[in-house]
């Protein structure tokens, strides 16, 4: 079977009881890489945490659907199982956990009971990715994201994406913060992801990892919603021209949410 | 305010017990005394915790029989799992209710003149060396109401003596198996380690049945002389309704060292104290504490380091997760007298709670009469984090796996450091089935 489908419909969220988002529709299939730019409060990452059921982030209506699955139905670690990933742009610090038994967790609840992975073959794979990464092999053994530098937790995001190889992944602002080596880097990552049966979604604020990534769709959001659409030109515009022109276009003042036109 | 109590027990029963053990008369004159004093001493006060409810001295029997085991093989299952079954020479101690019912001391030390028996043996059989420490050092018989209760009614417990010189590498272990709801325990455990020796000492309290009325009472003297290292190992494993207080003391001479390793994992209400006296100059004091509370359980543990000697250093690191409606009390005290000096005295508790219901609460306190020391505190009592938890959960793993996740590193920065491997693998699987 080729890859599967991420859909949205009509989506709208609430944080602390104010919508957020308001009324998102997008289709992400294996094979394609979706790219969704727009400048910070527009809602880009309130998505990508209503995909994955962040606890504080509330669902007033709409649907998103994987391969038809009701996803909101699911909790969040079904919804992983399913075969959804993100990757955070602020990922968590847990002291007393090894990276490494994180991963081989996290990579045997998908297996589930009784088709654990050995722990040869776990230790070849995580350092077969690492050295993909160009991360040092140590890091297996340090406590998660503890004591990371921001680079560094980037990297871990996208070695948990190549270790637990989801069917949709977001990346929410996976390039902030990286300098452009570790940029290159994380763009390797992902390009050998690429394939039929990952589908993609990439929340950015700049054009520059696209230069490393070719997306097939570009989506632009504004006030909560997908304001626009188009092909990987689209990005190349923004970076060129900035927001304004979008903005003129449809009327819009103010591009954060609460500042509807 | 006056409570009234009475015991269940009179001059006569305790006469008849000491008879019926063979002690010499010190050893019941002893016993006499604590008993007399008992009505006349309140009870101890742990901080924030209130016990005035809490029953440590009504109880019908004083003694069951239990039988001993006459090999190994016998041991429940539970308990095979704390032994090293297969050792070829063994050093261990095995105490079924109140029976002495197991003993192996290899060859080896017993002609360096270690000694290592139940606290019965060793009355009578080492009657001047146990005077000269039972309750002369560490406790006194008549700090409080329980101490006294002890001392009249002990009826259980072991006497381990390191003679001077003499180095043991290898771990002496003490497992106390309660199996009979009539039992209630009053333990005694004295080691002493003179000049020059070391010693690592480890005791086991555990209940191999769910549910007990009863009660706990027991105490632990540790005598480092000179030079001396102890290293003090315990996972206590009682079952839930036993309500327990638990002193373990130990007092260090010059350039001792004692090294604690506490796993405090009763099902039970617990008053847990743990005070290490560091007389000498340039002694060391060291303790570690992993707790787990669930359920309906109160618990209080208070952990001091007290400094007379010069350049004594004093180090407290305590962790506790409270699941379910348990609530803790984390007392820590960090105590400098005057002309200790250069002393160094840290702490660090934490308390992790898992559920709305549970309770938990850090008091680090410094007491210092001297102004050439350096001291730290920290603490902290937090809540599980729910970002935390999504972050797991967001690769895939089920939300129990991911609290436990979580309690086991809350925990690790002080089960990785505990001086002792096998207390280390026993808490970890005692953790693991409490997380559950």
């Amino acid at each position: 079977m080729a890859g599967s489908t991420l859909t949205v419909k009509d989506l709208h969220v609430a944080i602390d009881g104010k919508e957020i988002l308001k009324g998102v529709n997008l289709e992400i299939k294996g094979g394609e890489i979706h790219a969704i730019m727009g400048p910070n409060g527009t809602g880009k990452s309130t998505l990508s945490s209503a995909i994955m059921g962040h606890p504080k982030y509330e669902v007033t209506s709409g649907n998103i659907t994987l391969d038809g699955e009701n996803v909101l139905e699911m909790e969040v670690d079904e919804r992983a199982r399913a075969g959804l990933f993100l990757a955070m742009q602020y990922p968590s610090e847990i002291n007393g956990v090894t990276n490494a038994d994180f991963l081989r967790s996290a990579l045997n609840s998908r297996l589930g009971e009784g088709n654990e992975i050995s722990l040869m073959k776990f230790i070849r794979k995580m350092d077969k990715q690492m050295e993909f990464l160009e991360m040092d092999l140590d890091m297996a053994q340090r406590y998660l994201n503890e004591g990371f530098s921001g680079g560094e937790k980037k990297r871990n995001e996208i070695l948990q994406l190549m270790m637990l190889q989801p069917k949709i992944a977001i990346l929410d602002e996976i390039d902030s913060g990286l300098d452009i080596d570790a940029l290159k880097v994380v763009s390797k990552g992902i390009n050998e992801m690429r394939g039929e049966d990952f589908g993609c979604l990439i929340i950015t604020h700049y054009q520059r990892l696209l230069d490393y990534i070719t997306p097939d769709h570009v989506h632009v959001m504004m006030q909560g919603r997908i304001v626009k659409s188009g092909g990987p030109e689209l990005a190349q515009r923004l970076e060129a021209e900035g927001y304004d022109w979008i903005k003129h276009e449809l009327g819009i003042e103010d591009e954060t949410v609460g500042h509807e036109a | 305010m006056t409570t009234e109590i009475k015991l269940s027990f009179d001059k006569d029963n305790v006469r008849s017990f000491s008879k019926e053990m063979s002690e010499p008369a010190w050893f019941e004159e002893f016993r006499l005394k604590a008993l007399e004093s008992f009505e006349q001493l309140p009870m101890p006060r742990p901080d924030k915790t209130r016990i005035d409810k809490w029953n440590f001295t009504q109880f019908t029997q004083h003694t069951v029989k239990s039988a001993p085991y006459a090999s190994l093989a016998e041991l429940p299952e539970e308990v095979k799992a704390l032994v090293d079954i297969d050792a070829e020479h063994k050093n261990l101690y095995i105490q079924h209710n109140q029976t002495p019912a197991f003993l192996s001391l290899s060859e080896e030390l017993k002609s360096k003149g270690v000694i290592f028996t139940d606290i019965f043996t060793a009355a009578r059989e080492h009657s001047d060396l146990l005077k000269k420490y039972y309750m002369t050092q560490a406790i006194n018989a008549d700090e409080h109401r329980l101490t006294a209760l002890n001392a009249a009614l002990v009826n259980g417990g072991v006497f381990l003596y390191i003679p001077k010189n003499v180095e043991i590498a290898e771990p002496i272990q003490a497992v106390y198996v309660h199996d009979d709801a009539e039992a209630n325990l009053f333990n005694h455990v004295i080691v002493v380690a003179e000049d020059n020796s070391s010693v690592t000492y480890v005791e086991n309290y555990i209940s191999t049945m769910e549910v007990s009325t009863t009660v706990a009472n027991i105490l632990a003297e540790v005598i480092v002389n000179a030079n001396a290292k102890v290293t003090f190992g315990a996972v206590d494993t009682l079952a839930k309704g036993i309500t327990t207080y638990v002193n373990r003391r130990g007092v260090v001479g010059r350039d001792g060292r004692i090294e604690w390793a506490l796993g405090l994992m009763n099902e039970g209400n617990t008053i847990s104290e743990n005070t290490t006296n560091l007389i000498g100059d340039g002694s060391y004091g060291d303790t570690k504490t992993v707790v787990v509370g669930r359920g309906e359980q109160t618990q209080n543990f208070t952990t001091k380091i007290v400094h007379f000697g010069k350049n004594s250093e004093g180090y407290i690191l305590k962790h506790g997760v409270m699941k379910d409606s348990a609530t803790s009390i984390f007392n820590g005290i960090g105590k400098i007298e005057h002309g200790a000096s250069k002393s160094n005295a840290e702490q660090e508790s934490r308390v992790l709670m898992l559920s709305e219901k549970a309770r938990g609460d850090a008091n680090p306190a410094l007491l210092i009469d001297e102004d050439d020391v350096t001291a730290g505190h920290a603490a902290s009592v937090g809540r599980v984090d729910n970002v935390q938890l999504y972050y797991l959960m967001s690769r895939g793993i089920p939300k129990k796996e991911a609290e436990r996740l979580v309690i086991h590193g809350f925990l690790a920065p002080v089960v990785n450091q505990l001086p002792i491997e096998g207390v280390k693998k026993q808490l970890t699987e005692v953790i693991e089935r409490k997380v559950r």
